[in-house]
């Protein structure tokens, strides 16, 4: 069942269309810093003023400039797709009575979309590793702290920044899940859920609320950057971690809640 | 995952059995308090205009929505609590087809399958075409459902329900938006599923379609079942009409009125009135007795939709 979940949700052209726009962002990335030289070091987001270095560098710069906006933004459309589309469509009638089973049918649906968060983070780190590659030195890799680790390391590191930044989205991915059990319209799902990333956003700049930094799924988002310190800093990831295992729990039991008692009208 | 297709046994006569089951959309009583009683092996017209409750009753009826009060059973389980051992003997078509428009007939028809607890993954690419070929689809089985017509949409809807061997059909309005041509097919494949023993429920606003293929009935209007039995209880509720043709129409109404046949009417020539369980034979011979000219005395056979008037008090509009 979450095969054949997978390869409907994997293999429709709209979420194609998403992993392609991802792909497309280390691509572009890369070819500006190798036309232009990337900017001075220290200035511009993370990881880009190192990109010319390393091959590395091209896919952790595009995975920070991905990750505020890009990645939430497909896992919000696919969230939306999930339940919503499915009731949209009427199919959601049907599958119920196949019978999926409604909470086999969330769980189907939440493992597919938690799949789908990390295909997004490791599309965009792959696709970075094999444009830094063609265009940059592939060598030794100079961390962050200043020491170095060998290209292979560095290419480990960037693969595990890919399932880091993927975990990241799990908080996010069920928020969309629960919002899509409760609505009928794909697109709404989609707004609100970019729409919370966005308020999780503001009040994480926010220092008068800085009571609740903890707690916001956006908080941690950075934390896979430590992984370009050697040794790594895995403090923050832990932190990160544990916080989004704690929104998988409550909005996962929320969805479920809602899935199982919900009438299905459309 | 796919689940074990062995019958369940039925230790039941109804496949369909319902007790007080209502459903209120805030205070709209969309089903209210409802008995059915479905016969195994019957083809049941579950009648009614639109709007009388048919389709939410089949979906309370399938778990997609809960009751606001009443208990049911399908094949003799107790719903909803057996939905997942129950269900997947029961083939349903619920308020028209949906699919995926972006995938074909039968890649539609797989995912459903695999999706689902009825057929084994085994058998299902033979059990796709068979039920394709069935209902007369399998010139367009590679076609993306997005290019279907409606017509074709509605047969792959019951497709879907035919992909594996059900014991009850539950088929909401299947002939909407199919041609002459395509009705005709349809009503000849439902028949021939009741002929296989299938229980089929069918929901219907077509008078016709249910005198057609029906062998018991039962009408809602306006969120109550209103009666419920064969096709002959229902007309048996109506009373039948008797029309008299003679050569004094005005002593010939006299005399009907004096054998207690009600709401005469003149027509011409003709006098027609409710027989009112008042024997067509008595009403010939007295007005031979008195002297009139009978050139043609009929009881006049009751249609469904005399009957359905009879029992509702008004015409087949859409309920308020």
């Amino acid at each position: 069942m979450w095969l054949v979940e997978a390869r409907t949700v994997l293999g429709r052209a709209r979420v194609r269309a998403l992993l392609v726009v991802l792909a497309a962002v280390p691509v572009f990335l890369a070819v500006a810093v190798w036309r232009s030289g990337g900017p001075a070091a220290g200035n511009g987001p993370p990881f880009v003023d190192r990109v010319s270095h390393n091959a590395v560098f091209a896919a952790l710069a595009a995975l920070t400039v991905a990750m505020p906006f890009f990645i939430p933004l497909s896992i919000a459309v696919v969230a939306g797709d999930s339940i919503a589309g499915e009731a949209s469509l009427g199919t959601l009638r049907y599958l119920l009575v196949q019978p999926a089973g409604r909470g086999r049918l969330l769980l189907a649906k939440a493992v597919v979309l938690a799949l789908f968060c990390v295909v997004a983070a490791i599309d965009i780190v792959v696709v970075g590793l094999i444009a830094g590659v063609v265009l940059f030195p592939h060598g030794a890799v100079v961390t962050v702290s200043g020491t170095t680790v060998s290209f292979l390391d560095g290419v480990g590191r960037s693969l595990i920044a890919a399932l880091v930044v993927g975990a990241s989205m799990f908080g996010l991915a069920s928020i969309g899940l629960f919002v899509s059990t409760i609505s009928d319209v794909p697109i709404a799902v989609m707004a609100v859920t970019v729409g919370l990333v966005i308020v999780s956003g503001i009040l994480d700049s926010v220092s008068e609320v800085s009571f609740l930094h903890p707690w916001l799924f956006t908080n941690y988002w950075t934390a896979f950057y430590d992984l370009a310190r050697a040794p790594v800093y895995w403090h923050n990831i832990w932190k990160d971690l544990v916080l989004q295992a704690g929104y998988v729990a409550v909005f996962g039991a929320a969805a479920w809640a809602r899935m199982t008692s919900r009438d299905v009208l459309a | 995952m796919s689940g074990d297709t062995a019958g369940i046994a039925v230790h039941t006569s109804f496949a369909i059995e319902t007790s007080g089951l209502a459903k209120h959309f805030g205070h709209f009583p969309a089903v209210d308090g409802i008995d059915l009683a479905v016969p195994s092996g019957s083809t049941y017209g579950f009648l009614g205009p639109n709007g009388s409750g048919k389709t939410t009753t089949i979906r309370v009826l399938l778990g997609l929505i809960g009751p606001t009060a009443g208990t049911w059973s399908l094949l003799g389980q107790p719903m909803p609590e057996r939905a997942m051992s129950t269900l997947p003997h029961v083939g349903a078509l619920v308020e028209g087809p949906a699919f995926y428009p972006w995938l074909s007939g039968q890649d539609n028809l797989a995912r459903f399958d695999a999706m689902g607890r009825g057929g084994r993954s085994s058998t299902r690419a033979g059990r796709i075409s068979e039920a394709l070929a069935r209902v007369g689809l399998t010139a367009a089985a590679k076609k993306k459902y997005k290019a279907y017509s409606l017509g074709m949409r509605q047969r792959l809807g019951l497709a879907l329900a035919l992909l594996v061997p059900r014991q009850l059909l539950v088929l909401d309005e299947p002939t909407n938006g199919m041609d002459p041509q395509g009705t005709r097919e349809i009503r000849h494949l439902v028949r021939q599923l009741g002929a296989e023993g299938t229980t089929v429920f069918l929901s219907s606003h077509l008078l016709s379609e249910v005198e057609q293929i029906c062998s018991h009935v039962g009408v809602m209007h306006r969120g109550k079942l209103l009666m419920q039995g064969t096709l002959d209880d229902l007309r048996a509720n109506a009373n039948p009409k008797l029309r008299v043709e003679t050569d004094d129409p005005a002593r010939a109404a006299a005399v009907l009125t004096r054998m207690g046949i009600a709401d005469l009417e003149r027509q011409d020539a003709q006098v027609v009135g409710t027989l009112d369980g008042v024997l067509p034979e008595d009403c010939c011979r007295a007005l031979v007795e008195a002297g009139i000219g009978v050139r043609m005395l009929v009881k006049e056979q009751v249609s469904l939709e005399d009957a359905f008037v009879a029992i509702t008090g008004e015409g087949f509009d859409v309920a308020g």
